[in-house]
């Protein structure tokens, strides 16, 4: 009797042990999510929902069992919008902490300064960055989940094709995003068929562009306008074309779609149009389009959570955030080299910005198509198709 | 043998020299390395904007300027034409030298806010150029710069070197070529001191009529360390161009001259440990801060405040004297 219960305790005691360890050993090793983003100053609207966002689901994806039975840690850093910090940051990630993969880089200038780092260490970089030269020429480690500012000044044109528009003004910041906007569109105009006769830019700080405005109007043969920039410049600018009274058509670029705009611009804003992510307008998606679900279950969980109204910014984190994991799982490890294959290899990852179609030679994997024409009437979004 | 040591103008350079080739041995990480080398690039550039606001007494608020215009010469002229790194380096240094001989002549006729408001103007000018010439710049999204190679022989800091047949990373060589480099800066300046473009420099310093009264060419020596500090701050842009791999025009802005500037009054004008030491502190505290970043402003606030509050000369001029006054006490005691 004594020996038996002797026996069952050293079998319990074994058992403990090796559960014990293993579990121990699982929890050691969680899977770490290296970022840096744009938190606070100039770019904190874009840094601050994605930090929201990563934060959220990481705890969401916790609570379900983990990725590959590990848990997830996010290791997170604030670069201000300042690019040398943001290559700090990202040293710090790849050779101090040692992450597994980095999801951030809020700004062009942010994911650049990074760039050489990520690839000469060979680190797995989702950005959540705008500009078309992240991507092109492809970068073997670097991938991105905005759709590019080349795609956007594609669907503008499309869209303004289509309504038989032949010469347009074109008044740009000179910021990074409106200046590479700029080029953007000044090289892609002619594949439309579309001039752009009238080429005008303002400072981000400047606070009345109405000289440059009147410029476009007095200019023959303007069928349209299109304003490419972001921060509160396009807001004045809209302020300042309703007040000259402008009867143009009138565009702006992805950078404004957020429901503050609206705020900032107010009665201004009626009539113009802008391609954006599908996240703005969930409701008016047709059935059976196939991001409307995801686009939905993201809003309502961003909003129930935060208490705030979510944005098209906090999408590209979402999407940064699930293709990691997705190609993770894919991979069945976190070995860098595997990750990266299996994020190149993505197919029909349907997500909150688009459906993203990865290749070797295509680290987006968006079209232009992904973006959506909305216009702003009665002081809200409406879906054109 | 200790007390020549101690009146020896060049001791603290061998201090200098054990602590930076010291700290490899508590150096956990290569991003430690990585930290260490941009501070010693920064420590070299306040070095020479030492002389000029420390020694000259003249204030200089465009400084980024030309740690800017070094930075992207150097980029333009390796990554889009092909230069080797080193010619591009020393050109740019020339080219920055003349702009800030050519600016130099007429703004340093002004005294106080007035030299302040042109240099000021002086670095604006130079920040937007740079981005709005993006052709050439590539804009506010900045740009790619080559390695830094010599001869053929590429230094990157992820590369594996051997040197007298031991195995160096290349993010612990690029930390030694920079220390040996900082050593240089700080020898060359001390020397300048020493000299009697040194002893004019502080003539000036006391009084500009002083000086000229007995015979200082106020202009030109005024001038001539402006270039000299330009120079200093050109080649340092140059090495951190190469060193980085990408570099954007925040490096050129007004924000960067203030805080080299902050460096040269927190560290202790007028004290080349000093300056270095405010480097060290401005380039770390950021990342200690890392870990609670709502009052990371705040924080850095209130201690460059603490700094000019109770330690109006810097921190190292202050804790060398509260030293000196504890050895002369107790030297007095015994």
């Amino acid at each position: 009797m004594a020996k038996k219960s002797l026996m069952r305790r050293v079998g319990v005691l074994a058992a403990t042990l090796t559960t014990s360890l293993l579990v121990s050993a699982q929890a050691a090793e969680p899977i770490k999510i290296g970022s840096f983003l744009s938190v606070t100053g100039p770019a904190s609207f874009l840094g601050d929902p994605e930090l929201k966002t990563l934060e959220m689901y990481v705890e969401k994806i916790n609570e379900d069992g983990g990725v590959l039975g590990r848990q997830l840690e996010l290791i997170h850093y604030d670069d201000v919008g300042n690019a040398s910090s943001a290559r700090n940051f990202a040293g710090r990630l790849i050779r101090s902490d040692q992450v597994d993969i980095i999801v951030g880089g809020s700004t062009t200038g942010a994911t650049m300064a990074a760039v050489p780092l990520v690839e000469q260490a060979g680190m797995p970089f989702i950005s959540l960055a705008g500009a078309v030269t992240i991507v092109d020429p492809v970068k073997k480690w670097v991938f991105k989940t905005p759709q590019s500012d080349r795609m956007a000044a594609e669907r503008i044109l499309w869209d303004m094709k289509r309504r038989g528009f032949d010469k347009i003004g074109l008044i740009s910041g000179t910021g990074g995003f409106g200046a590479s906007g700029r080029k953007q569109t000044l090289a892609v105009a002619e594949e439309y068929g579309i001039e752009v006769v009238a080429d005008e830019t303002y400072s981000p700080s400047d606070s009345d562009m109405t000289a440059q405005l009147t410029n476009i109007r007095n200019t023959d043969g303007v069928d349209a306008v299109l304003n490419f920039g972001f921060g509160q410049g396009p807001a004045i600018v809209t302020k300042n074309y309703a007040a000259l009274d402008i009867q143009l058509p009138f565009y702006q670029s992805h950078g404004v779609a957020s429901d503050s705009f609206l705020e900032l611009a107010g009665g201004a804003a009626e009539g113009l149009r802008l391609p954006a992510s599908p996240l703005l307008v969930p409701e008016s998606l047709p059935e059976g389009d196939p991001q409307k679900p995801v686009v939905q279950a993201y809003k309502e969980a961003y909003e129930a959570h935060w208490d705030s109204s979510v944005s098209t910014f906090g999408g590209y984190a979402y999407d940064g955030l699930m293709l990691a994991v997705q190609a993770i799982e894919a991979a069945g490890s976190t070995d860098k080299e595997a990750v990266r294959e299996e994020l190149e290899n993505i197919m029909g990852y349907v997500g909150v910005t688009g459906i993203y179609n990865m290749g070797p030679d295509d680290h987006n994997g968006l079209t232009p198509e992904s973006f959506r024409i909305l216009e702003v009437q009665g002081g809200d979004w409406v879906l054109v198709e | 043998m200790f007390e020549r040591f101690l009146n020896w103008r060049m001791n603290y350079v061998v201090v200098l020299a054990v602590i930076v080739f010291a700290i490899p041995l508590v150096m956990e990480n290569p991003f430690y390395y990585d930290m260490a080398t941009q501070i010693a690039i920064i420590a070299a550039t306040v070095v020479g904007l030492n002389l000029l606001v420390g020694y000259a007494g003249q204030i200089s608020l465009g400084h980024a300027g030309f740690y800017g215009i070094g930075a992207y010469f150097s980029a333009i002229a390796t990554t889009t034409y092909g230069w080797p790194p080193l010619l591009a380096m020393i050109v740019a240094a020339a080219v920055v030298g003349l702009v800030a001989y050519i600016v130099g002549r007429p703004i340093l006729k002004l005294k106080g806010h007035y030299l302040s408001m042109a240099t000021l103007a002086v670095g604006f000018i130079i920040a937007i150029i740079i981005n709005n010439e993006g052709q050439m710049t590539g804009g506010p999204d900045g740009m790619p710069v080559a390695p830094f190679s010599l001869f053929g022989w590429e230094l990157s800091s992820f590369g594996l070197y051997s040197f007298f047949g031991m195995a160096v990373p290349g993010h612990v060589a690029w930390y030694l070529v920079m220390a040996v480099i900082l050593l240089i800066a700080v020898i060359l300046a001390q020397n300048i001191i020493d000299s009697p473009l040194g002893r004019a420099l502080r003539s000036i310093h006391g009084s500009e009529i002083a000086a000229r009264t007995v015979g200082v060419d106020t202009a030109r020596y005024k001038s001539l360390v402006f270039v000299i500090s330009a120079i200093y701050a050109s080649v340092m842009g140059s090495i951190f161009a190469h060193f980085s791999g990408f570099i954007t025009p925040a490096i050129a802005s007004f924000d960067y001259s203030i805080v080299l500037i902050t460096m040269v009054v927190l560290g202790g004008m007028a004290s080349p440990m000093g300056v270095i030491l405010g480097a060290v502190a401005l380039k770390l505290l950021p990342q200690f801060l890392a870990g609670f970043q709502e009052y990371e402003t705040a924080v850095f606030g209130f201690i460059l405040m603490a700094t000019m509050i109770f330690m109006p000369k810097g921190f190292y001029p202050t804790a060398v004297n509260f030293v000196r006054g504890k050895l002369r006490k107790s030297g007095g005691e015994a």
